[in-house]
């Protein structure tokens, strides 16, 4: 049916065979902007195979999943903890998960305002995957068949059975744009707020980041093939609070948080440079995760999809000091990511500062491995199993 | 005019004598006294900002060593390890002077330290926490 709905069309195998046999070809979701102006969705679909994209932010539903292995004699670990960061350990005997917000047991927190929240599970991730010793305490209330009451001990990813990445919301399809309405400083997730709107802090790579490539999720599903923290990893699900339905542009660009994945990955093929603890002042600890998903140009559809330009991808400004902390999200005004981008935007005649946290270098970076991954025939497509809900 | 902030430790041994005062006298220089305590084990810790010409500067901290006072340097500077940083952009947001600052169109972060004052606020708001703060190492005498 969908094949004479299009005048192009190309299969995942067909793309596939092209990677193998070297014909491929790929571009980034910014090289796609000018080559679909310039030819049209059509042409271009004809010629590109594949655009890639990339991000590079916080993104604290991440943490990964670590069996650490038997010990002698055995133990069904009920607290654990790895560089004296509670992991959960309510799973089978030495598995158990870290999380990337969860603080270091002696952190002060937010008692000496605000925090730094130093050392945190995204830290300690970074820490396997720097190549690092990571001390591990354990313990336990004792069975017949594992009688072990409290182990520690010092382990290394290299030496791990199994560290799997399992992110269950990463690559958020749009994002609030931050703004502090009071009279005093606050400090958020979407970072430092200063008084009277004096900064709008932002957090996506808007014409690169995933999501905003293929707004209604027709290439992207269980089974969909990733560039995650350095490594090669897999959408497994959408992500919590994936919210397809919100208000879109005629382009089918949704116009606040929408659209998100659960990801997972060996953590073994990745990298401490693609995957970052961060601390965020006055809020917490958490992981920057770099993720990139090639999208492929199965037909002119996908090829006008990922021309979006940061002039076409539009979010809105809410008020961090009073509205979001009481859970209304009322739009102060609406803003394009050509304005967040340019430095400054108004916002009630005012001009006011823009900040990003999410890096545009580095999403750009990881784009271009990806596309590197591809051309070299390293990287397959991964046909989804079936794609993410889009209603 | 010559101006640094020193930080000097007395001996025990000499902590009773009008050391700092002779920089005046004999050195005609000025300073001002930041900070100064005497440690239960009776050495002398004092931070001082010196004025004067270059020479006489340099000829006054001379003395000073002379009488077995350890001199350092005390002012700081803030420093960026390019390899955490992410050029996400967050410090951006409270740098006063714009030694931090965005490039466009590539979003690149530079950090330009002639303009930065050292307010340090920088440090704490980098989520990778790449922004350090480190005394000059600069050996100036």
């Amino acid at each position: 049916m969908s094949k004479k709905k299009h005048k192009i069309n190309k299969t995942y195998k067909q793309i596939n065979d092209k990677i193998k046999s070297g014909d491929v070809v790929v571009v980034t979701a910014e090289e796609i902007i000018d080559i679909v102006r310039e030819n049209g969705p059509e042409e271009a679909a004809k010629h590109v195979d594949i655009v890639t994209t990339g991000t590079f932010a916080p993104m604290c539903s991440s943490g990964a999943v670590i069996n650490f292995g038997h010990t002698q004699p055995a133990i069904k670990a009920s607290k654990v903890w790895l560089n004296n960061v509670s992991a959960y350990a309510g799973m089978a005997a030495v598995d158990c998960y870290i999380g990337a917000t969860e603080p270091c047991e002696d952190d002060p927190l937010n008692k000496v305002w605000p925090g730094e929240f130093k050392y945190g599970g995204g830290h300690v991730i970074e820490d396997l995957l720097a190549g690092e010793k990571v001390h591990i305490k354990a313990s336990a209330y004792g069975t017949s068949c594992y009688p072990n009451k409290y182990v520690e001990d010092e382990i290394e990813l290299s030496k791990l059975p199994q560290a799997t990445l399992c992110n269950p919301r990463n690559g958020y399809q749009n994002y609030n744009c931050a703004v502090n309405m009071t009279k005093k400083t606050i400090y958020t997730y979407m970072g430092i707020l200063k008084p009277n709107a004096v900064n709008a802090n932002y957090c996506s790579a808007g014409q690169l980041s995933p999501l905003f490539n293929d707004p209604y999720y027709k290439t992207i599903g269980l089974g969909t093939r990733i560039f995650l923290g350095g490594g090669q990893g897999h959408v497994t699900w959408h992500g919590t609070q994936h919210k397809p339905g919100v208000a879109r542009t005629e382009k089918g660009i949704p116009l606040s948080p929408s659209g998100t994945l659960w990801v997972m990955g060996d953590m073994k093929q990745m990298k401490p440079e693609w995957l970052r603890g961060i601390s965020l002042l006055g809020y917490g600890c958490s992981l920057a995760v770099g993720l990139g998903i090639p999208i492929p140009i199965l037909n002119e559809e996908m090829a006008m999809y990922t021309a979006v330009s940061d002039e076409d991808l539009f979010t809105q400004i809410i008020d961090y000091g009073v509205d979001y902390p009481n859970g209304k999200s009322k739009s102060l005004g609406q803003v394009s990511y050509a304005d967040l981008k340019s430095g400054t935007i108004k916002l009630n005649d005012r001009e006011i500062q823009t900040v990003p946290l999410s890096s545009y270098v580095k999403a750009k970076e990881i784009a271009e491995i990806l596309k590197g991954w591809i051309k070299k025939g390293n990287f397959l497509l991964g046909e989804p199993q079936f794609t993410l809900p889009s209603e | 005019m010559y101006s640094k902030i020193l930080i000097l430790r007395f001996p025990n041994t000499e902590v009773q004598k009008p050391l700092v005062c002779y920089l005046a006298k004999d050195y005609g220089l000025t300073f001002n006294i930041l900070k100064a305590s005497v440690l239960p084990r009776r050495e002398g810790v004092m931070v001082l900002e010196l004025t004067g010409t270059k020479k006489n500067f340099n000829l006054g901290v001379s003395y000073l060593k002379e009488q077995g006072v350890n001199v350092q340097n005390a002012s700081q500077e803030v420093n960026r390890d390019n390899d955490r940083c992410m050029h996400c952009g967050a410090c951006t947001a409270v740098c006063p002077t714009g030694a931090l600052s965005i490039e466009r169109p590539d979003m690149a972060v530079n950090f330009d330290q002639k303009k930065c004052s050292v307010c340090a606020m920088c440090v704490p708001a980098c989520p990778t926490r790449s922004m350090g703060i480190l005394p000059t190492t600069e050996t100036f005498f």
